[in-house]
């Protein structure tokens, strides 16, 4: 019953982004690996669309982690 | 900003197909008015709702339906379902120029989609909502006119955490505006998700009465946005401590309830708000249908109340108004942008919260 598995679809351009309410801080994930703490959305969207400008990829992109929608049934 | 243009050159819902059939049926769609009605042979069209003589509107009586074709009823001016006019009272020739514009049209998943724009659709189709449909699950729905910009409900749609002060009663529990989201953009596809996963929550009434679960429970939303017009929210509530579902998919420990909505604009300053709520639990229970009728609509007029007021405010304010983005904001202000994008609008940029 799932539509459009975002595992598939759409290629490599994923932007994550994950908040934990409490705290201030939203994380950054670009498709690239590249991550960066902000504390405001907008400044975020500008960094992760900026891509590559400023974007440093991690050893280990989360490539292989699992995605919100695709976990449900 | 919130997006006010309009992104042309997309599928839109018109109408459920309940609504389309042996009367005609008139909806504005981005502006363009629109008649909708079924040929005898169950097929629905679409056409401009004004006659090309003196545009008069055709989804009104006294205009008809006669056969496949429809009669102004002012002039009696007369068109087959493919817009084009076949009879002109009192004279033999058909001026060659005498046609409606006609729609493509797609029926899929309980909805009417028309195609508004200049070019063809070609392979694209609208996207699904299979659930709406299918076996297995049992839907009631709705749609509500919203005096107000499509953007708000947009904006409404994509931050949840309102549930809690907005709909507390109905579907808003504190868990709601307090458990982590994580937020996704598929460029390519042009889909954004926000996702909440609430481990350990209150039981809404929404969910206490419909389901039957007396205890706390765990509640995932995850939200599924295809711009500009089909929005999913996948819900999952099981009482706490319930196995999550198998690898293969398979999850019968938990309550499945499919919440769509289309958001189609209809002017600049209004919206068909179209809602349904598809479940896989008591699906032949006509009492569980009509409080998730009632509830769902209760919980829809509240956003249309509370964007009412909202359109006011801010139509009174012009083009200066300012606003302030918070965390919560993360996934509208992604759909914000692919809106803009669709719209050919190129300054959206939001205000920062940094100064
Ligand atoms: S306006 Fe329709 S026939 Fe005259
Ligand atoms: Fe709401
Ligand atoms: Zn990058």
């Amino acid at each position: 019953m799932t539509t459009g598995d975002p595992g598939t679809a759409g290629g490599r351009a994923v932007y994550r982004i994950h908040w934990a309410p409490g705290t201030d801080n939203l994380r950054a994930v670009c498709f690239c690996g590249a991550e960066e703490e902000f504390e405001d959305p907008v400044a975020l969207w500008d960094w992760l669309l900026g891509h590559p400008e400023g974007h440093n990829p991690r050893p280990a992109p989360e490539s292989g982690a699992p995605v919100p929608a695709a976990a449900l049934v | 900003m919130i997006v006010t243009g309009f992104a042309r050159d997309q599928w839109y819902v018109a109408a459920y197909g309940h609504e389309v059939g042996r009367r005609q049926l008139g909806r504005t769609i981005l502006g363009e008015p629109i008649l909708l009605y079924r040929t005898e042979d169950g097929r629905a069209v679409a056409m401009a709702d004004r006659c090309v003589h003196r545009r008069f509107p055709l989804s009104e009586a006294p205009s008809h339906l006669v056969g496949d074709q429809v009669v102004c009823g002012y002039h009696g001016f007369t068109y087959g379902p493919d817009g084009v006019c076949v009879a002109v009272p009192a004279q033999r020739r058909v001026p060659r120029t005498a046609r409606l514009r006609s729609y493509p049209v797609v029926e899929q998943d309980s909805f009417v989609w028309v195609w508004i724009g200049d070019r063809d659709p070609g392979d694209t189709t609208p996207p699904r909502a299979p659930w709406l449909a299918a076996p297995g699950y049992t839907t009631v729905c709705g749609m509500e006119p919203l005096n107000a910009r499509y953007g708000l409900l947009v904006d409404n749609l994509l931050d949840l955490s309102h549930e809690t002060y907005l709909h507390g009663g109905y579907i808003g529990t504190p868990e709601v505006a307090e458990t982590p989201i994580t937020t996704e953009v598929h460029e390519e596809a042009g889909v954004v998700y926000v996702s909440r996963h609430m481990d350990d929550a209150a039981c809404p009434p929404f969910y206490a009465e419909s389901t039957g679960i007396r205890g706390r429970i765990t509640r995932w939303q995850d939200i599924e946005y295809h711009p500009p017009c089909l929005y999913l929210l996948h819900s999952r509530v099981a009482p706490v401590g319930s196995p999550p579902p198998a690898a293969d998919g398979a999850d019968r420990h938990a309550f499945h309830v499919e919440v769509v909505y289309a958001i189609t604009p209809s002017t600049e300053g209004s919206t068909y708000d179209f809602w349904a709520v598809a479940r896989d639990f008591a699906l032949d229970d006509e009492r569980v249908s009509d409080f998730l009728r009632e509830s769902n609509r209760a919980v829809v007029l509240q956003d249309v109340a509370a964007l009412n007021t909202l359109e006011k405010v801010l139509a009174g304010e012009g083009e200066h108004y300012q606003e302030l983005s918070v965390n919560i904001d993360t996934g509208g202000l992604a759909a914000r942008r692919i809106l803009a994008r669709m719209a050919g609008e190129s300054a959206a940029r939001p205000r920062s919260a940094a100064p």
